[in-house]
């Protein structure tokens, strides 16, 4: 290695090397980025407290205790708040020139959104499990088997690459950072309107059909099914996660080429 | 593969029409540019640059028309064209939490370099940049002039035929400038093809071989420097004074003998005028300003600058903003 020249490489990329290399950079940045590695579990634990201890007490859920209703409905869900991010930084990659740098580099299109895919998922996957971990701390108990709770597990992490997909679109629609931020707010009505922490039951009767029909609502219960050995909801939870992500992932894809 | 070899033009645009849905940012532009040569597009802010540019790189198809890269059509075979270029936009696209040579690195194995082959690539143009002694320490500590270097840098490491400059030094200091031009001049000594955009005449002056000039869209005019220069069939009659507060008169004897309107710089103690019949209206002037007794320090006939050539190309085209650097049109 001493020529002073650099050789043409003689191929150009797969997806796949592609790919990991944008979810590498991803990665870094998260890690490097001071507080952004924290910030999602603070925010996460302030929330799950308040309605843990400021509101759980006003919310009536049968018999069993507030903590048994909200915790799994939260941790399937904690991604709709901490997401946002993920929208914010595709709108200021755009911004900033780095999707026109990646777009005009010879790789496979749909190594962009995998690549991203990847990464924010893995960083939404720590995020879940502290959020279940927070969950035992404020009471949460599992009620059937371990293998059960890791079921229950596994369902909120797919639920985390769905929601992490559907953030990237949000990002590339957004004609601004700050719009993108704006956007995401609209996953709070999905998450606040459905049975994550009140009873659909307990709300107006004109909301009920929303918060009932909407994809959020089945996906929590087949969380809270799980956790007690029943399989209720969890094929409409699946149906529901295989139709965003197959309605999303190419909307991605092909956003990318306009970004 | 790609059809393209050392004997196609550089670029070849054929009626190339880019539209976003009401607006017009390329409007039928017709191009041949040889290979082997530093090209400047120069225009307002919202002439079309930025598009031309952005077509070139595949980031925006042509509405309608035909656009050429080293032979190589853009609408038909993308990938190929992506792997000829190498894109420096208007920011500086690289990621600030890894170090310099990591985004080199990074960037190479996008271009589909092995890790071995990445990581020698990013040694080389860590070298050819100046770029050793920051090249360890993460992007977001760097200054602009050298973020926009390590920019330069992460377009190369691909070894591109071509290199588009989006504006590459708006936004910095003149020594940021200066380093930059530095290193485009470097990459065009080793034999890289460049094409630049800016709203700089200067900049266009010290790199380029050859200028197109945009507005609306259209080419306005398009040659080498002094072709451009000759294009304008007339010298400047350039006086400056001893004392400044004569330069008004100077200037009513520049109208009188010229026929032309003077510009005046009263911090330069200078007037001048563009001169139809250089060495008759010199002389003709230099006889007045005796004549008037007003104190010389310097007179002389020369070739118009680039910027007065620019502002004759853009008065004399219909529907044209005044200013060079004018805002009229939100997409550039």
């Amino acid at each position: 290695m001493t020529t002073k020249t650099i050789t043409p490489p003689s191929a150009v990329p797969g997806a796949t090397r592609a790919s990991l290399e944008v979810t590498r950079r991803l990665l870094r940045k998260y890690f490097r980025t001071r507080g952004l590695f924290a910030m999602g579990l603070i925010q996460s634990a302030m929330f799950l407290f308040s309605f843990r201890f400021v509101f759980g007490g006003a919310v009536h859920t049968g018999a069993s205790s507030y903590v048994y209703f909200l915790v799994p409905g939260y941790v399937a869900t904690i991604v709709l708040f901490t997401g946002g991010g993920i929208a914010v930084a595709v709108a200021e990659d755009r911004a900033q020139g780095f999707t026109d740098r990646l777009l005009s580099l010879p790789i496979p299109r749909r190594a962009i959104v995998l690549g991203r895919t990847i990464a924010d998922s893995s960083t939404n996957a720590w995020t879940i499990c502290a959020t279940a971990a927070f969950g035992f701390l404020v009471g949460f108990r599992l009620e059937g088997s371990v293998e059960q709770g890791l079921a229950a597990l596994g369902l909120c992490l797919l639920y985390g690459i769905v929601f992490t997909v559907v953030f990237i679109v949000m990002g590339l629609f957004a004609p601004n950072s700050q719009s993108a931020q704006g956007m995401s707010m609209i996953a709070f009505a999905f998450a606040f309107i459905s049975s994550v922490y009140v009873p659909v039951s307990s709300m107006p009767s004109w909301l009920q059909p929303f918060a009932k029909y909407q994809p959020i609502t089945p996906m929590v219960d087949a969380v809270r099914s799980l956790l007690v050995g029943s399989t209720s909801d969890v094929v409409l939870a699946l149906a529901w996660s295989a139709l965003l992500l197959t309605v999303f992932i190419p909307i991605a894809t092909l956003r990318y080429r306009h970004a | 593969m790609s059809a393209s070899d050392h004997s196609s033009p550089l670029l070849e645009a054929t009626d190339l029409t880019v539209r976003f849905g009401q607006v017009t940012a390329l409007d039928g532009v017709n191009l041949v540019v040889p290979p082997g040569e530093v090209l400047a597009l120069l225009g307002p802010n919202g002439a079309g640059k930025t598009t031309l540019v952005r077509t070139i790189a595949t980031l925006v198809g042509p509405t309608s028309g035909n656009l050429r890269v080293r032979g190589t059509d853009v609408v038909r075979d993308p990938l190929a064209v992506r792997r000829d270029i190498g894109l420096a936009g208007q920011y500086a696209a690289v990621e600030p939490t890894m170090t310099g040579r990591e985004n080199l690195v990074m960037t190479a194995r996008f271009f589909g370099h092995s890790k071995i082959a990445a990581n020698h690539a990013a040694e080389i143009v860590i070298g050819q940049l100046s770029l050793e002694e920051v090249a360890d320490r993460r992007c977001s500590t760097y200054s602009g002039g050298q973020r926009r270097r390590l920019d330069l840098g992460a377009s190369l490491v691909g070894a591109p035929r071509l290199l588009l400059l989006d504006e590459p030094t708006t936004g910095l200091d003149p020594a940021g400038r200066s380093e930059v031009w530095d290193t485009v001049r470097t990459l065009v000594a080793t034999g890289t093809d460049v094409v630049l955009t800016t709203h700089y005449l200067d900049e266009a002056n010290e790199l380029a071989d050859r200028v197109v000039v945009i507005d609306h869209g259209r080419v306005i005019a398009y040659g080498t420097l002094s072709e451009l220069k000759a294009s304008i069939g007339r010298d400047v009659i350039e006086v400056t004074l001893a004392h400044g507060a004569e330069l008004e008169h100077v200037g009513r004897i520049l109208r009188q003998v010229t026929a032309n309107p003077p510009t005046l710089d009263t911090s330069a103690r200078r007037a001048s005028a563009s001169a139809t019949d250089g060495t008759i209206q010199l002389a003709a002037t230099i006889e007045c300003l005796h004549q008037a007794s007003i104190a010389v320090d310097e007179i002389g006939l020369r070739r118009p600058t680039l910027e007065e050539v620019f502002l004759t190309l853009t008065f004399a085209h219909p529907n044209l903003a005044p200013t060079v650097g004018s805002s009229h049109r939100g997409r550039s």
